[in-house]
């Protein structure tokens, strides 16, 4: 269902949400076909993603095949999360309850502005202008380090590859890997000029690079009075909080200062404490590779003591109400920002994360990213977005929770022609298109949408030019017609052995 | 409207107005509970001795709890002090020739004492053998507080045979979800500069395994 099919609402007040433009980075300035044309000319961008993608794939292969119940794990999950956005009100509820009975204080943003600004609030009220951070797709969603910088308050990444993107005053490229666009030579030089107090001999040795970064952030972390970070997961039956992380950066922040203040979107509450068997053995082998990631915290309201002695949660829809009231789009919301999709797909591992604008890149950004924030006309970068796929169906396969992100690439192709002021012909195909593809059946409706794209592209086997958004794309280079077989035939035929 | 009743308002409108079209069924379990060997079975050990070594740490098995203070002693060769929670079994430094500080007895440490201590010892409450993982309950006595783990640059954990099991589910169900916990598998890593990767950042560059029993 498009954004424009919501039910009209009787208490305007209560009408589910998209995220408020104006605040945060959810959308880029330019459609995501301008932006690839010039990532498709950084050949070091395109090499470094292609040899980044390629080894963690098969990382991830590795792992994935030695669960013998990886299908069933995935079955739970996806189910889990389905459970959860039937009973999302109740859920973040009983989570509130918990979190308070335990000794936390949950607070409630409506938007990215309102949780900067109780974020900043509480950093205030703890006599701080510095905070340090661990990594979190919340916070970047929400731009919370501009906004603190903004009030007076400092932030300080602290995970490796958010800092060397802080340092270069650069954007993350990948929700895992954020600085993968940056080699060692110029994280060095990055690490030499932003340093203050850098060894001057420092070399471009990785392990010499992290040991700086080691140093750089030692002092912090052991004076900090106040920290930041997102959750992985929030279980609503005991209020327990998790990061799931490598560097230690994550338990430095969540264990050392005297106030936590944790920002989640209301999506990533689970029911109960056994939900996490699930979760933290899909996560970790999906996104690193790894069987587990080296540390997962848990904790729970404040334990005298031990750890932090005031936390603060802070649950945020940001859009999150407008994605949920759709009901097909709301599986985007299941998402657990492995990063498995991105990793597996061509068109990411071409374009690299900065063409799609938002925080969220690759397959599964290319739909949320739109669905969060809806589709204001023709001119939205986002409407550009779910057409930067090939539906090779890839994505699918590799997502731990099975959402089934094809389908959804479909249906915000047909919101986004839907917000075309005036409709062409080829929006009235797209909108027929839409209904054959999101029946039962859907790479059977693919197929048959590719066959008709092979009689678009006539003898040469080639269109030149695609329906807009993706006319922009195709005005850069040709693409080909889709083939006879489908991509992920193709894969299979000729890649034996390696993952699609 | 408060933010907390306009944010649940919304969401009951949006899950109403989204409700699946075919009712829900109850969230399928068939996944695994159990592994292949049992819990302190000889299978269990021998998977989580190469599954930690995996991630680069050590392992080193002993017999029998008389056996622990000799391994511990090899093992904190190079440190000069450790501190210990106070609730660990003294016994197992009985052979260790450094400086012992002991977290809570007679005071808590502050964080620049634990900084400038070169090991910590502790025990551990459960450990996964098909992922390797050990996990650390900070309401344990003789685990300690998160911070004692995390801040000396050097980690020897002790791992009792019966703790150890198969699998997540395993573990997460010997587990209270209130206490503070912390799942281990291999020292702190990174793999942020083009994927090589460092062991060591920020928690301890050197985790070392003593499985007893
Ligand atoms: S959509 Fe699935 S594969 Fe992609 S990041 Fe989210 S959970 Fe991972």
């Amino acid at each position: 269902m498009s954004t424009t099919d919501l039910p009209t609402p009787v208490l305007r007040g209560a009408a589910p949400a998209h995220a408020p433009a104006g605040t945060g980075h959810l959308r880029g300035t330019r459609s995501f076909p301008a932006e690839a044309r010039d990532a498709l000319q950084d050949t070091q961008l395109r090499r470094n993603l292609g040899k980044a993608t390629g080894v963690i794939r098969a990382k991830r292969q590795a792992v994935v095949d030695e669960v013998p119940d990886w299908e069933e794990l995935r079955l739970a999950g996806s189910a889990i999360k389905a459970d959860v956005m039937a009973r999302l009100p109740e859920l973040l509820e009983q989570l509130e309850a918990n979190v308070v009975a335990r000794g936390g204080t949950v607070h409630w943003a409506r938007d990215a502005e309102e949780a900067n600004a109780t974020v900043l609030r509480l950093v205030r009220e703890a006599g701080a202008d510095e905070v340090v951070k661990v990594k979190s797709m919340a916070t970047q969603e929400t731009g919370l380090n501009e906004a603190l910088e903004a009030g007076g308050v400092a932030a300080l990444e602290t995970d490796l590859a958010e800092l060397i993107v802080q340092l270069g005053h650069d954007r993350p490229s990948h929700i895992l890997v954020p600085a993968i666009h940056r080699n060692r030579a110029e994280i060095r030089e990055i690490f030499l000029r932003e340093m203050p107090d850098v060894d001057p001999d420092l070399t471009d040795e990785p392990r010499r690079l992290a040991m700086a970064a080691r140093a750089h952030l030692r002092r912090k972390f052991l004076s900090a009075k106040v920290a930041v970070s997102g959750a992985n997961f929030a279980v609503a039956d005991s209020g327990t909080l998790s990061v799931v992380e490598s560097e230690g950066n994550g338990r430095m922040c969540l264990t050392l200062p005297e106030t936590l203040i944790t920002v989640m979107g209301v999506e990533k509450v689970v029911p109960t404490w056994f939900d996490l068997e699930v979760f933290l053995q899909l996560l970790p082998r999906s996104s690193t590779g790894e069987r587990m990631n080296p540390y997962t915290s848990t904790w729970t309201g404040v334990t005298p003591g031990d750890g932090p002695q005031a936390f603060h949660l802070v649950l945020m829809d940001n859009g999150r109400s407008g994605v949920l009231a759709d009901p097909d789009g709301r599986a985007a919301l299941h998402c657990i920002r492995c990063s498995a999709c991105l990793n597996v797909c061509p068109v990411y591992e071409r374009a690299g994360g900065h063409a799609y604008g938002s925080v969220y890149p690759g397959p599964i950004g290319a739909v949320l990213s739109p669905l969060l924030t809806g589709i204001s006309g023709e001119d939205d970068p986002n409407a550009s977005l779910p057409y930067a796929s090939s539906l090779c169906g890839a994505c699918f396969d590799a997502c731990p929770v099975r959402i089934d992100i094809p389908n959804l690439l479909v249906q915000q192709r047909a919101a986004s022609v839907e917000s075309h002021r005036r409709p062409t012909g080829q929006d009235v195909a797209m909108r027929a298109a839409r209904v054959a593809m999101t029946s039962p059946g859907r790479f059977t409706a693919a197929e048959k949408a590719m066959s008709l794209g092979r009689v678009l592209g006539g003898r040469s086997g080639r269109i030149t030019a695609l329906p807009w958004p993706a006319s922009r794309w195709t005005a850069s280079r040709d693409v080909p017609a889709p083939p006879k077989e489908t991509a992920r035939e193709w894969f299979a035929r000729t890649r034996p052995g390696q993952e699609r | 409207m408060s933010a907390r009743e306009e944010v649940l308002a919304r969401l009951r409108t949006a899950r109403d107005a989204g409700a699946p079209r075919t009712p829900l069924g109850d969230v399928p379990r068939d996944y695994r509970r159990r592994g292949e060997h049992d819990p302190g079975s000889e299978g269990a050990l021998v998977q989580l001795v190469e599954r930690v070594e995996d991630y680069r740490a050590t392992v080193t098995r002993v017999a029998g709890p008389d056996d622990v203070a000799t391994v511990v002693a090899r093992l904190l060769e190079d440190a000069s002090s450790v501190v210990v929670p106070s609730g660990m079994d003294r016994a197992w430094l009985a052979a260790a020739g450094v400086r012992v500080l002991v977290d809570g007895e007679p005071d808590v440490l502050d964080v620049a004492a634990l900084d400038a201590v070169d090991a910590v010892v502790t025990g551990a409450a459960v450990a996964v053998a098909e992922t390797g993982t050990l996990v650390l309950d900070a309401a344990a006595p003789d685990q300690g507080r998160r911070a004692l783990t995390l801040v000396p640059d050097h980690h020897v954990c002790v791992v009792r045979a019966a703790d150890v099991v198969g699998t997540v589910p395993e573990a997460l169900a010997r587990l209270d979800p209130v206490h503070p916990l912390t799942f281990v598998s291999g020292p702190s890593a990174t793999s942020d500069i083009e994927l090589d990767r460092v062991e060591g950042v920020h928690g301890p560059r050197r985790l070392d395994v003593v499985l007893v029993g």
